[in-house]
């Protein structure tokens, strides 16, 4: 991979990671528990698709060779799509979603606290922008999952279940390869192997309030970055994707 | 302010003429002032039926969320159904004024005593449904809600003018889709015209029924709940879209409609109301499934508010024993 591949494949892991979660968020759109509830989740949603949004015609602008953001959100198949595996696990109920959420942003306050200091200027700028929703978003989940946790009986085991039931999907968003230490080497990326003992602590520290425990899980599974997903990847591209794969010559 | 603790004690009649002068002299009717039991009735029955219109109004489109064809389609589309519940939220919250709450506004919802807009029992069938909902919808609904905005119960005719702002931007994107469309591809304006062809009949019903036949329609006029007559505003209505239409490219399925230069208007086709009928009573395509959609919602949605409940509670227990 030349080094250009390689900022393009590391806005790509960036771009996917929003935009899958903002798609999976949009399932939830008139089936919330609460009117509220569904605004909130909408309004989180829209910002992760306007993070893509922005990395991805970021990738496109860096590869030069004429995909813009929909031509990258509508025309990759499973395989090209660089976002974790805890993204595209399906929205399950309410105490799954926000366990998904919690695990995710409060990865991605770090990540991007971090790339907000990157030596690439533009990705500095969305990561900047960005941090201001990440921490919206991450205070939200939290007090959902601390709200379940310490709420009803029923509701501290659903939400222990949904984090026992996620907890082997965290790991390979601390992991780097050599994408990672690339950019990292250049001062764009960020070393996300050095961020777990915040986020760990973090979590320790929400789930204690919570009156939950840290998921005793000795599964994991990781290879999103190499395009290895789950089966659930390809029916959300299925869905997402179906007009413009139908209809290739037509503008929406 | 409140006739009730400021004048001596009268009988309902004469509450109920003082409050007639009030409403011809323009008076704006607030929460707290005495209305009649048939005026408050009459604005809870109307209001929630708004209300439950919003949040039900969010499964058709909601259809289409996942499906956008593009990243800017589906983000306009997010913000614009995510506008939709936060009316739903403002007129929950306007009615509640009267003295009836959300829960027994959802039972009523849940239990089919309440109705919603019928128009959203009809299905979304392709990306140009999101175009025609938006443009003859809420175009409906804009021209109903204009006339709103002067009604006379003070919380009712604010949210009304905070609506119409953002229903004229969900119009506007609506009429965009379309446009877009009707000048795509042969298979894209196909979409367009038959999405024109589903929804125009409906969108008209939305009105409710001729005005020789809506018996309470007369005393709405008389409270100034309602300020034009279903009629008047479907008129206006047609007036408004058949141009639209014409620019689209798109054709209006209606033989008789045609520019009536004596009247100034379109001269337009008898609606189907035994369909209007059929549907609002449970025949449409999706009648069951929004319903249940949304009682789904709330009763799969218990477990996370008694949580939510429960741990305000505790928190209350804990601030109380901690200030102890």
């Amino acid at each position: 991979m030349t080094e250009k591949e390689m900022l393009v494949d590391y806005l790509l892991r960036l771009g996917d990671n929003s935009l899958i979660l903002g798609q999976r968020l949009a399932e939830w759109c008139g089936h919330a528990p609460i009117l509220e509830e569904d605004l909130a989740i909408t309004n989180i949603g829209l910002d992760l698709l306007g993070q893509s949004r922005l990395l991805l015609t970021y990738a496109g602008e860096v590869e030069g060779k004429g995909r813009d953001e929909d031509k990258l959100a509508f025309h990759r198949d499973t395989m090209a799509w660089r976002n974790f595996l805890l993204l595209e696990q399906p929205n399950g109920d309410f105490a799954k979603t926000m366990a998904r959420q919690m695990y995710f942003d409060a990865f991605q306050y770090l990540q991007y606290e971090a790339l907000s200091k990157s030596s690439d200027p533009q990705l500095a700028g969305i990561a900047t922008k960005s941090i201001k929703e990440i921490t919206y978003h991450r205070r939200h989940s939290s007090n959902w999952v601390i709200r379940l946790g310490d709420g009803t009986l029923e509701s501290h085991d659903k939400m222990q279940t949904a984090l026992n039931e996620l907890w082997g999907f965290v790991h390979e968003m601390f992991d780097m390869d050599d994408v990672d230490n690339a950019m990292l080497a250049k001062g764009i990326g960020v070393d996300v192997a050095a961020l777990r003992p915040a986020w760990d602590q973090y979590i320790e520290e929400v789930l204690a309030e919570a009156t939950l425990s840290r998921p005793y899980v000795t599964w994991s599974v990781r290879g999103s970055r190499e395009g290895k997903h789950s089966e659930h990847l390809g029916y959300i591209l299925a869905e997402m994707q179906f007009l413009q794969r139908a209809y290739p010559d037509a503008k929406w | 302010m409140d006739a009730i603790n400021t004048d001596a004690p009268r009988d309902d009649d004469a509450l109920e003429k003082a409050f007639q002068t009030k409403v011809d002299a323009e008076t704006r009717i607030e929460p707290k002032d005495w209305m009649p039991e048939k005026y408050r009735h009459t604005l809870i029955r109307q209001m929630s039926q708004h209300a439950h219109s919003e949040v039900v109004g969010m499964l058709p489109e909601g259809n289409w969320l996942t499906r956008a064809p593009s990243l800017k389609r589906k983000a306009v589309l997010m913000a614009k159904i995510q506008d939709e519940g936060g009316h739903g939220l403002y007129l929950y919250s306007a009615t509640e004024t009267l003295g009836i709450s959300r829960d027994e506004m959802f039972d009523q919802l849940h239990t089919g005593k309440a109705k919603y807009s019928s128009i959203f029992n009809y299905p979304t069938l392709s990306w140009a449904d999101i175009g025609a909902i938006g443009w003859l919808v809420d175009g409906a609904a804009i021209t109903n809600q204009i006339a709103l905005c002067r009604c006379s119960y003070g919380p009712y005719a604010r949210a009304m003018i905070k609506i119409c702002k953002e229903e004229s931007f969900h119009q506007r994107q609506g009429y965009e889709i379309m446009l877009t469309m009707a000048q795509g591809t042969p298979e894209q304006k196909a979409m367009a015209q038959d999405a024109l062809d589903r929804w125009w009949w409906p969108s008209l019903m939305m009105f409710g029924p001729n005005d020789s036949n809506s018996p309470q329609s007369a005393q709405s006029m008389k409270w100034k709940i309602k300020r034009q007559s279903n009629d008047e505003l479907r008129q206006k209505f047609v007036d408004a879209t058949v141009p639209q239409a014409e620019y689209l490219g798109l054709r209006i399925p209606d033989d008789n409609l045609k520019w009536n230069e004596e009247r100034g208007h379109y001269d337009f086709g008898e609606i189907d109301w035994v369909e209007f009928k059929n549907v609002v009573s449970g025949n449409g395509l999706c009648n069951r499934e929004r319903l249940k959609d949304r009682v789904d919602a709330h009763e799969g949605g218990k477990w996370v508010r008694d949580a939510a409940l429960a741990y305000a509670e505790k928190q209350k227990q804990r601030s109380a024993a901690a200030a102890a």
